[in-house]
């Protein structure tokens, strides 16, 4: 009979602990109107990166291709013809097609490349109805010639570059932990719920 | 009067239904019908208490027994399979019993002197002192009425004790209770077993 | 608007009547539609969750989208089926928890109690009518002819006998106290002193009741999703479930309305404030009980089946008992 008592005072107890969350900060981002920081090196999109002059930085080596773990990309390298030459070198890649499907995100393609060209970008929305069009080709991995040349991961300036925009720049490339915190509690996303309302 | 017509097509359509079905559970479905209409029928003759409790004694709680009972045998959907000569057979002496009961029944009504209809029938049901109320019927059931009404709870709570001996009795002739708990015990032992290694 | 009265007075009862229910009909469904809204909201909160928010500012359309996507979805009927009850038994549900309505008086004019039908039976009826509810998920269970459903119907019959017992129990102390039957008398009985008070004990056993009645957590083993999926309607899409879905929300608001007039006065005003219409004061003491409801769903977990029956039986039953013969022994000695 103690016992039976004891867990009435239970049920109160629970339910004196759910009205109190009733007022607590909710930690939910609401995801498309607010987005959640990352941390500045995330893994998202892959981009083909350009020299200043507009030449494209791949001389289709294939290096990435081989340290590719989960056989995402496929390059098939072309020597430069004298008139048209693609890359500084003397091979472009004449195709180069990452299935990201397949792909893992986990960055060895940009490691293993030689001339910096393949790099990991924020971008992460890349939903479709059809599976075909998970295959990136050139014409959506480089980037289009008036839209610069792309940025190295290391010269990212601790932030997310400005396709995501609308985040708090961190102050340092270290500075994950603090970007991780900020979002947790809710204090980065608050200054941000202000100028995204709706 | 239209209302007691159609009342009492309904409720003869729906017995009809309810012996005639092909599954037993369409059969609960016509008595249910059956047991709202003989309700609506109770109150249009201002017996307020008698519509209320036909609900909730037959409706409310005799038939969901019914329903419950149906669901756990015949949880198949097939119907049931009455010989093709069954009926027809059956007709005669149900026809012959039917027109004996009803030929009984209209000798007692024309004997009988009817009170005058008071006009007040479908007037403000229910409030004592009109015919049928709660309150009368209440003071009814606990004063003049009271010897009957406590010999029926009487028999009726003799029958559920005795369904209860007859269950019980079967129950333990069988030794299924202990064998479960035998069952069970060495179920809980293998187990405790098997967390050790 | 004096003629207006006027014609109205003058209209036949038939036409009253239909005006009525066609108001009252508009409202409840209203209220159905907000109180899910509000469940959805306050389950959201209390689990640190913003909950329902696109649709609309604040989520307010959602319960517009959801009639949208419930009307819009397949009407699916399984092969093992059995046609007409599968098809019959969301409308017996539908019916019965919109017909109690017929009964329930929301407040009081000089001329009379604001109801359809002031009956004086009315709580027999309200009893009477909510016995049949259990009709409509038996059966479209039965009919279903697939195991889970079966399964929740078998239950729910089971469940529902059981607490009806202890609900008729715990009414029978406050009719005593009211010395009526008539819904319009219980709360004018309890202008001094809410039936909370005395029939406290009462009180408790027809909130668990009502629980248990309506299928709702803590008790809603009939519909149970990590045991039997969705229980009776698992078999059940598009505008059938919803006319289940509807009864069960309509049930609940059925029951916070009894609970409101039996034991929180009905609409007798709170702390002398008479300047308050009574059917605001109405209004909020059902808000209050159907925000209790949401509040111990996100609360507490699902009983063991089991001892679901124990504790109607064990321990609600002879409680409900108890308080029917101290309840009737304190009337008697008062006269």
């Amino acid at each position: 009979m103690r016992k039976n008592l004891y867990n009435v005072g239970a049920i109160f107890k629970g339910l004196s602990i759910t009205f109190g969350f009733m007022f607590r900060h909710k930690p939910t981002i609401e995801y498309p109107s607010v987005r959640k920081q990352h941390a500045p090196r995330f893994h998202g999109l892959h981009e083909l990166r350009r020299y200043a002059d507009g030449k494209e930085r791949c001389i289709g080596c294939e290096l990435c291709s081989s340290a590719c773990p989960a056989n995402a990309i496929t390059v098939i390298g072309a020597e430069n013809a004298p008139g048209d030459r693609r890359s500084p070198g003397e091979r472009h890649a004449a195709r180069y097609e990452i299935d990201e499907l397949r792909c893992i995100f986990c960055g060895l393609c940009e490691e293993a490349c030689p001339t910096d060209a393949i790099v990991l970008t924020p971008h992460f929305e890349m939903a479709d109805y059809r599976r075909g069009a998970f295959v990136y080709a050139k014409d959506r991995l480089l980037v289009p010639p008036e839209a610069g040349v792309g940025v190295a991961p290391d010269e990212r300036p601790g932030g997310i570059p400005g396709d995501l925009g609308r985040v708090e720049e961190l102050k340092s490339t270290m500075d994950i932990e603090r970007g991780y915190a900020a979002t947790w509690r809710g204090e980065a996303l608050k200054t941000n719920r202000k100028g995204l309302a709706g | 009067m239209i209302l007691f017509w159609i009342l009492s097509i309904l409720l003869i359509a729906t017995a009809v239904w309810t012996i005639t079905a092909s599954k037993p559970v369409y059969s609960v479905v016509g008595l249910l019908a059956h047991f709202v209409a003989l309700a609506v029928l109770y109150l249009s003759l201002s017996a307020e208490f008698l519509a209320v409790m036909q609900i909730i004694v037959y409706s409310g709680a005799i038939l969901v027994l019914f329903v419950f009972v149906i669901a756990l045998l015949s949880s198949g959907v097939a119907p049931f399979s009455v010989g093709p000569n069954r009926l027809p057979k059956a007709l005669v002496p149900v026809m012959g019993i039917v027109i004996i009961a009803f030929g009984m029944l209209i000798y007692a009504v024309s004997r009988t002197s009817m009170p005058a209809p008071t006009g007040q029938t479908l007037g403000p049901v229910g409030s004592a002192g009109v015919f049928g109320s709660v309150a009368d019927f209440g003071r009814a059931l606990f004063t003049t009425q009271l010897l009957p009404f406590e010999v029926t709870a009487f028999i009726l709570m003799v029958a559920v004790i005795g369904v209860v001996l007859l269950a019980g009795d079967a129950m333990e002739s069988s030794g299924s209770a202990a064998q479960a708990k035998q069952v069970h015990r060495e179920m809980r032992e293998a187990i405790l077993r098997e967390g050790d290694r | 608007m004096q003629a207006f009265v006027a014609t109205l007075n003058a209209a036949p009862i038939w036409l009253i009547v239909l005006i009525k229910s066609a108001v009252l009909l508009l409202v409840v469904v209203t209220t159905f539609a907000y109180a899910m809204l509000f469940e959805r909201k306050i389950l959201g909160w209390m689990q640190l969750r913003p909950g329902p928010n696109r649709v609309g500012p604040w989520g307010l359309l959602q319960p517009a989208a959801d009639a949208a996507k419930l009307i819009l979805k397949e009407d699916l009927t399984p092969k093992t089926a059995d046609p007409l009850i599968y098809r019959l038994a969301p409308f017996i549900s539908l019916l019965t928890a919109f017909s109690v309505y017929a009964v329930i008086p929301f407040g009081q004019s000089s001329s009379g109690v604001w109801a359809i039908g002031n009956v004086n039976a009315g709580i027999l009826l309200i009893l009477a009518i909510t016995s049949m509810g259990v009709y409509g998920i038996s059966l479209g269970g039965w009919a279903s002819g697939s195991k889970y459903p079966l399964l929740g119907s078998l239950r729910s019959t089971a469940q529902m006998i059981s607490y009806e017992l202890a609900m008729s129990l715990s009414f029978v102390g406050v009719l005593m106290l009211a010395g009526t039957t008539s819904l319009g008398g219980i709360v004018h009985a309890q202008e001094r002193l809410w039936f909370i008070v005395p029939q406290f004990l009462g009180f408790i056993i027809y909130v668990i009741t009502a629980v248990a009645e309506t299928n709702r957590a803590p008790f809603d083993l009939v519909e149970a999703e990590t045991e039997l999926v969705a229980g009776f309607h698992t078999e059940y899409s598009g505008l059938r479930f919803g006319l289940f879905f509807i009864a069960e929300y309509v049930n609940m608001l059925t029951v916070a309305c009894v609970a409101t007039l039996l034991f929180f006065g009905g609409w007798n005003a709170l702390f002398g404030l008479v300047m308050v219409p009574g059917v605001i004061w109405f209004l909020l003491k059902v808000g209050a009980f159907l925000f209790f409801y949401m509040w111990l769903r996100a609360t507490l977990p699902r009983f063991r089946y089991d001892r679901l029956m124990a504790f109607g039986w064990k321990i609600l039953l002879p409680f409900a008992t108890a308080n029917l013969i101290v309840t009737a022994i304190i009337v008697a000695f008062r006269g």
